[in-house]
């Protein structure tokens, strides 16, 4: 059995937990239909110099799997002819990593789209990769910086030792550069997501806490913070089921179940590219290797945006994580 | 029924203590919701409230929820520990205080 199907197994069902799908249909939402692709999300990689305990990517320094410039440029090819797409979101393992990541900003933010990359901001710690601070400038690229707490400890226990000094010392460089200060048109976006198996609270709360405490202690300033819950898939799922909070997590989630944040999810507007040129319906559907529902959407080379427009979504258990409470996804709470 | 008084999973049930008395329960939910959403105080304040009293009243349904709440608004475990002392000084200083009951008893019964 592959990584995959063992966690898909774990994720089927679940004690005292309905079936996400019957849940779908009991609030007459199913099947789960996209609207408009307008995201392009691009997973180049799984090699990441971190390993934090929540990855559902289950990202790390010794994974290999990498996009190659040959993907990348097919990734272009479709950028540059489907105008619908407006934005373009770059995502991992650690994207500065990938060694053609620089070649594919450049002609990318040529395009004229909202360009975005999410970076754990460690990385530009590092002599080798600190030149992407000057290369995402020069691009206007939007930065979605992970900072999972403004608690020291708790950041730490989630990413390792250090890591959240490290966080800190990238961010008062980005905001030397102009990132996340007004006027600038550069904007540093925070992710925060819990450090154990609670959800997070609501979104403008901590949004005040990060601002204030940031910019009190460490004179630091960003755009948004997004609140993100964490997805019962990978690490997270590994974590969740060692430490015997499993079945409690996912009952949260399913107590919160929200029918309004189902006509939200970010599926609906988004197309999870992974680096290897699948297409799926998002990140996670990726990391459990559920494909696209069409069978004749496998990879970039079918790439076929009415088909995309009108596809159902491939649902399975986890998809309870984008719909607790308000909501929550690669985007933050949804509104 | 199970042997045991207090259930983890009972907490699920809070939403039905109305059945029997559906109106009760109504009043009540909107009492519980306006009481402990944000007004003049912040959420993440009232969630240190709740659990001080959850603490002290020994409540492990509110226990368990509230916790989980604090975390969630990124209360931190001094900040919750710190809370739960408020409450334990203040139990024990209502202890104390009601002695004075037995004091004033003792001084009008002793010869
Ligand atoms: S969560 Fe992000 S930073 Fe952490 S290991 Fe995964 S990809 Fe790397
Ligand atoms: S997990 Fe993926 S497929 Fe499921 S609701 Fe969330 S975004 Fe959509």
């Amino acid at each position: 059995m592959t990584n995959a199907e063992q966690q898909l197994t774990l994720l089927t069902n679940i004690e005292g937990v309905e079936n996400f799908q019957d849940k779908l249909k009991s609030s007459k939402q199913h099947p789960l239909q996209a609207s408009q692709v307008e995201i392009f999300q691009i997973n180049v990689g799984k090699r990441c110099n971190l390993s934090c305990k929540h990855c559902h990517v289950e990202a790390g320094p010794n994974r290999v799997e990498m996009m190659t410039e040959a993907t990348f440029n097919k990734c272009l090819e479709i950028l540059k002819k489907t105008p619908e797409i407006h934005t373009i979101d770059i995502t991992g393992g650690s994207p500065e990593m990938n060694p053609y990541l620089e070649g594919f900003i450049t002609e990318a933010s040529a395009l004229g789209k909202r360009l975005i990359v999410r970076s754990n901001l460690i990385i530009l710690m590092d002599l080798k990769y600190k030149k992407f601070i000057d290369i995402y400038v020069n691009n206007k690229v939007e930065l979605v910086g992970s900072l999972p707490d403004y608690h020291r400890d708790r950041t730490d226990k989630q990413r390792g030792k250090d890591a959240f000094d490290q966080s800190i010392r990238v961010l008062q460089l980005l905001n030397s550069k102009g990132y996340g200060k007004q006027d600038s048109g550069l904007i540093l976006d925070l992710v925060h997501n819990p450090v154990g198996a609670y959800c997070p609270g609501d979104q403008n709360a901590l949004e005040y806490e990060y601002r204030n405490r940031l910019k009190k202690e460490y004179d630091i300033e960003f755009n948004t913070l997004f609140c993100l819950t964490n997805m019962p898939v990978g690490r997270y799922l590994k974590y969740l089921i060692d430490s015997d909070n499993y079945h409690d997590y996912l009952n949260e989630l399913v107590s919160f179940y929200n029918p309004k944040a189902v006509e939200n999810v970010m599926c609906k507007t988004t197309v999870s590219v992974s680096w290897d040129g699948k297409l799926y319906d998002c990140d996670f559907n990726q990391m459990l290797d559920l494909g696209m529902n069409d069978p004749d959407s496998v990879t970039l080379d079918d790439f076929d945006i009415e088909k995309l427009n009108n596809r159902n979504i491939v649902i399975h258990n986890h998809c309870y994580g984008c719909t607790a409470g308000s909501g929550s996804s690669c985007q933050g709470a949804l509104d | 029924m199970s042997d045991n008084y207090y259930e983890k999973k009972d907490l699920a049930d809070f939403p039905n203590i109305g059945e029997y008395a559906p109106l009760q329960g109504e009043k009540f939910f909107e009492y519980y919701g306006v009481s402990t959403g944000a007004g003049k105080l912040t959420e993440r304040e009232k969630a240190l409230i709740a659990l001080t009293t959850a603490v002290t009243h020994n409540c492990p349904y509110c226990i368990d929820a509230y916790t989980n709440k604090c975390l969630s608004l990124g209360l931190s475990n001094d900040e919750m520990m710190e809370a739960v002392h408020v409450g334990a000084s203040m139990v024990a200083g209502i202890t104390l205080a009601h002695s004075t009951q037995m004091r004033k008893i003792i001084k009008k019964k002793e010869m």
